[in-house]
């Protein structure tokens, strides 16, 4: 059966798709570009508030341009929490996705033309009459809930907005179940809260920093990178465990070159030695937490000698970590980590993670975690949201009932008509993720995407994804467009400002746009009531006592704290969010659900002879695959490699910048080659990569072929049962030294 | 005055906004580039450091570049930074050939380029070099050695701290924390 979705190369579009259409954008009465809006910095120059869309760490900046009145150069705002006037490679290079000549530039709707798929440009309002008829015809024959929002971004808010009035609350966040999930799952169980984003992390008064495979520096998370220096300056201890040498792990006191897969078991047996040692708080654990006595129990198994055998660290190194984390509480972060969808068993990792914290007494204390705190803002009046009938949830019936967010996989399974299976969702929104890279299991995604009656894909850059899209929706970027204000927690409350610094390029909209003409076309107009965003914004901000002038000037407002201090005092009384009103060293909620209510060790699944783990991280000058066909960046960096320890190499005959394709367990074979590093900085094992290369779309001019995918490579995933978090880290390749032989590809 | 840069190995992380950040500000072409990334890793596993550095121009007291440039163009300015007056520049590359650290390049439009510490563009304003400013880690220092409150002098007086092959006998002007 041909596919009803074939993946179209957006190249196959005429020159016409390359045109300025200018003429079709009409800007709202009220919105110059003239330098009138700009403010001088201190030495006159002109500037425009922005907030960073590069990552989701969003730091507040400034834009800068030439004389010209070409978008030059951007830099931090000094007053914002989450930079401290200092942006990341990616934040700095941020212009490229700008000036990128590969950009989206025109809506285009999937058409045949003599048997053949095409993409054929639209106008606007063609293309926004065509989804809005869509989504009336699936509304009416299958209920709105059957349609799902996959978002990755500042402008999802909009469209988030925009499904709820639809009546759909299918809104997911796939950095959920393939991301963060498991730590929030973990730490809400334990602390009744979330960790959040920013990490509410008090690094920069740290005395001991705890690593678990989360690699800081190359991870480029601004903020904590920045502390993380600070924290390095004043001396800290930091305890890096990692099976590669990773860039922290070379700052480290003590790197922990761990057999990968056996986190848990170190981790359990670092609570059995503070508590054994009577290392742990222990007026902190007996006001605050709830089932000591259990836990004790529990992990006494768990001794350095028997870690060893599973870890293969050596004992006394167990120990004397141990020890340095007990001298350094409470100014001891156990970091909870930012990916942790590793083997299936992330929640109960996380939760060994928490309780580990939890016995050090360094929850609210000073260089451990913070109370963070958020500015509210009103939001803009609108009707009641329609209750939807059902939701993802339905789909599966007494499961992943701790998940706290919507499963983005849970909404891809459901997607697949399956009889056992209510609420088969018939309409996907992509903004700005690239689904075909993030999800696991591409056969599934793919699956899944045939089955659809409408994909739509907002998206500044052609991706993987837009390529199987039914209506293609460019955005402008971030710089040449409102969004609404960041309020992201923070030691201190704070809003930032993002507006546009240049007039959108080519025939591209911003989000907000987009969602409310596409709410006027689905008489759902009331829900955006405002007539622009300058005004929302503007109404936004006079309520909390500042105004959109204001924020045009300053770009970042702080507020005063409304509530207590940033950690809890030694003695204070404090009823946590939990069902025990304590922390749960003990987990009632998990209990509830018939999981372990305190973690043990499971082993998993090692590779098979020749195979080697596949390991993925970060590289701190891209974002996964968004960023990587920007001009700058790719400057900076242009393919990934495989890294290969020397031992490996050796037995494979491989040499420094040689070519390879990978094969995994299923065998799947990667559809590019990927260049070999020699490097003993990973383990003899595994093999590492950084994510987000290997890009199959052509019409990104620099991405295209470049580097290999590791995401291809992941076709088996380890369920994490309490939250449906998809577990990545069990997949296991092998070197191909021959090009394979073609079969038929499936893009 | 003797304008001088030290960054602490301890903590930069090889991110290299240092080098997208000079990009940005001083018109550096895509391709191109004034400072750079080096990272050395010893040792076998699990025994193993790496040191990590942002290179450039090290403004060399005893610059080999000014004295083998046939037009002058190379040459000493305010606190010793070594520049390149671009029109004067006719892009016979010897100035390339004699640096010891390949800190120099051919720009497209006919001259050799490289690092300026930023000296008229921001230094001169009071401001850092742009690659000081913006990184994230905040492990570089610039300043006037002469000046011993700057934080650069302060720096090199409290850490442990190496230059780049001394042997040259260069005098370089940028410094590395160990
Ligand atoms: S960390 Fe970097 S990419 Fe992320 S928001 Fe900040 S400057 Fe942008
Ligand atoms: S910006 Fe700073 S941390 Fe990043 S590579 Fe340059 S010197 Fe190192
Ligand atoms: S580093 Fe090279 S270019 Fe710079 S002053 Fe020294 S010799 Fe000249």
């Amino acid at each position: 059966m041909a596919n009803r979705r074939e993946f179209i190369k957006i190249s196959s579009i005429g020159a016409g798709g390359l045109a300025l259409a200018a003429n079709t954008f009409s800007w709202s009465k009220g919105m110059s570009f003239a330098d009138d809006l700009l403010s001088p910095d201190k030495k006159g120059a002109l500037r425009t508030p922005t907030y960073c869309e590069l990552c989701f760490w969003k730091c507040a900046g400034w834009v800068y341009k030439d004389e010209r009145g070409e978008i030059k150069k951007i830099t931090g705002n000094d007053d914002d929490p989450h930079c401290n006037g200092r942006f990341c490679p990616r934040g700095t290079g941020g212009v490229g996705m700008y000036h990128d000549k590969d950009r989206l530039k025109k809506p285009l709707i999937r058409a045949e033309e003599r048997g053949k798929q095409i993409f054929r440009e639209a106008s606007w309002d063609e293309a926004l009459d065509y989804i809005a008829e869509k989504l009336g015809k699936i509304a009416r024959e299958h209920g709105p809930e059957c349609v799902a929002l996959f978002t990755h971004g500042s402008g999802g808010k909009f469209f988030g907005d925009l499904m709820k009035a639809y009546g759909s609350t299918n809104i997911a966040a796939p950095s959920f179940a393939q991301c963060r999930g498991p730590r929030e799952v973990g730490f809400l169980a334990t602390f009744g809260e979330l960790v959040l984003s920013p990490e509410r992390t008090d690094i920069r008064d740290t005395k001991c920093l705890v690593l678990i495979g989360s690699h800081l520096g190359e991870n480029m998370h601004n903020g904590q990178v920045q502390e993380m220096s600070d924290a390095i300056d004043k001396g800290a201890t930091i305890i890096t465990v990692d099976p590669r040498f990773s860039i922290a792990a070379s700052k480290s006191k003590y790197w922990m070159p761990i057999k990968p897969a056996t986190d848990l078991a170190l981790l359990l047996t670092w609570i059995n030695l503070i508590i054994e040692n009577e290392w742990y708080d222990k007026d902190y654990v007996e006001k605050y937490t709830y089932g000591f006595d259990v836990l004790k129990e529990r992990v006494k198994p768990y001794t350095p000698q028997w870690a060893y055998g599973i870890t293969g660290l050596k004992p006394e190194m167990i120990y004397d970590t141990a020890k340095a984390m007990h001298d350094a509480s409470p100014a001891v972060i156990v970091h909870p980590g930012r990916h942790v969808t590793w083997y299936g068993d992330d929640t109960q990792r996380s939760r060994a993670v928490a309780i580990l914290n939890a016995l050090l007494g360094s929850w609210g204390r000073r260089g451990g975690f913070y109370y963070p705190e958020k500015a509210s803002l009103p939001d803009y009046p609108h009707p009641p949201y329609p209750k939807p009938k059902r939701t993802w949830r339905d789909a599966f019936p007494g499961k992943f009932n701790l998940a706290n967010e919507v499963l983005s996989t849970g909404i891809c399974d459901a997607s697949i008509p399956n009889t056992a299976r209510d609420c088969t969702f018939k309409a996907w929104l992509v903004y700005g993720t690239n689904l075909i890279k993030t999800l696991p299991e591409r056969k599934k995604t793919l699956e899944a995407i045939q089955n659809l009656e409408l994909l739509v894909a907002i998206d500044t850059m052609p991706m993987e994804i837009t390529g199987y899209a039914d209506v293609i929706l460019p955005e402008c970027t971030y710089l040449e467009r409102y969004d609404m204000l960041r309020t992201n927690p923070h030691r201190e409350p704070n809003i930032a400002l993002r507006m546009p610094a240049a007039k959108p390029k080519y025939d591209t909209k911003p989000a907000w746009w987009m969602a409310k003409k596409l709410a006027d076309k689905m008489g759902l107009g009331d829900y955006f009531a405002w007539n622009d965003i300058e005004e929302l914004l503007d109404w936004q901000l006079k309520k909390i006592g500042s105004s959109l002038d204001e924020m045009k000037r300053i770009g970042v407002k702080k507020f005063p704290r409304q509530y207590d201090d940033l950690y809890f005092w030694p003695d204070q009384d404090f009823i946590f969010n939990t069902n025990s009103g304590k922390i749960e060293l003990y987990s009632t909620d998990l209990e509830k659900e018939g999981f372990d209510p305190i973690p043990k060790y499971t082993p998993h699944p090692e590779p098979p002879e020749g195979y080697y783990r596949l390991i993925y991280g970060r590289a701190p000058m891209h974002t996964f695959s968004r960023t990587i066909n920007n001009p700058n960046l790719v400057d900076l960096m242009d393919e990934n490699t495989v890294w290969v320890n020397p031992k490996v190499a050796k037995i494979w005959y491989l040499e420094n910048g040689q070519e390879v394709y990978l094969q995994n367990q299923d065998g799947v074979i990667s559809k590019f080659p990927i260049k070999v590093r020699v490097t003993e900085r990973i383990r003899w094992d595994s093999v590492y990569m950084v994510h987000g290369f290997g890009h199959s779309n052509k019409k990104l001019s620099r991405a295209y072929g470049k580097g290999g995918s590791d995401s291809e490579l992941i076709s088996k995933v380890m369920l994490d049962p309490v939250m449906g978090g998809t577990g990545m880290r069990g997949n296991f390749v092998t070197f191909l030294t021959e090009k394979p032989v073609e079969e038929e590809v499936a893009s | 005055m003797r304008y001088a840069m030290a960054i602490d190995t301890k903590k930069c992380v090889g991110c290299s906004d240092c080098v997208v950040a000079c990009q940005t500000e001083n018109n550096v072409p895509i391709g191109y580039c004034r400072d750079w990334i080096v990272e050395v890793t010893d040792g076998t596993y699990p025994q193993l450091e790496i040191e990590i550095r942002s290179e450039r121009c090290n403004h060399c007291e005893n610059a080999p570049c000014v004295r083998c440039c046939p037009t002058g163009a190379s040459h000493y300015e305010d606190g010793g930074t070594v520049l390149v007056t671009h029109h004067k520049c006719i892009g016979c590359g010897a100035c390339i050939a004699s640096c010891p650290y390949d800190a120099r390049y051919s720009h497209p439009d006919g001259y050799v380029d490289k690092c300026t510490f930023c000296l008229d563009n921001r230094v001169k304003k009071g401001e850092d070099p742009a690659c000081v400013s913006v990184c994230p880690t905040k492990c570089m220092y610039f300043g006037d050695l002469d000046d011993p409150n700057s934080d650069v002098s302060r720096v090199l007086k409290m850490r442990k701290w190496k230059t780049l092959i001394p042997e040259a006998g260069t005098k370089p002007h940028v410094y590395y924390l160990i």
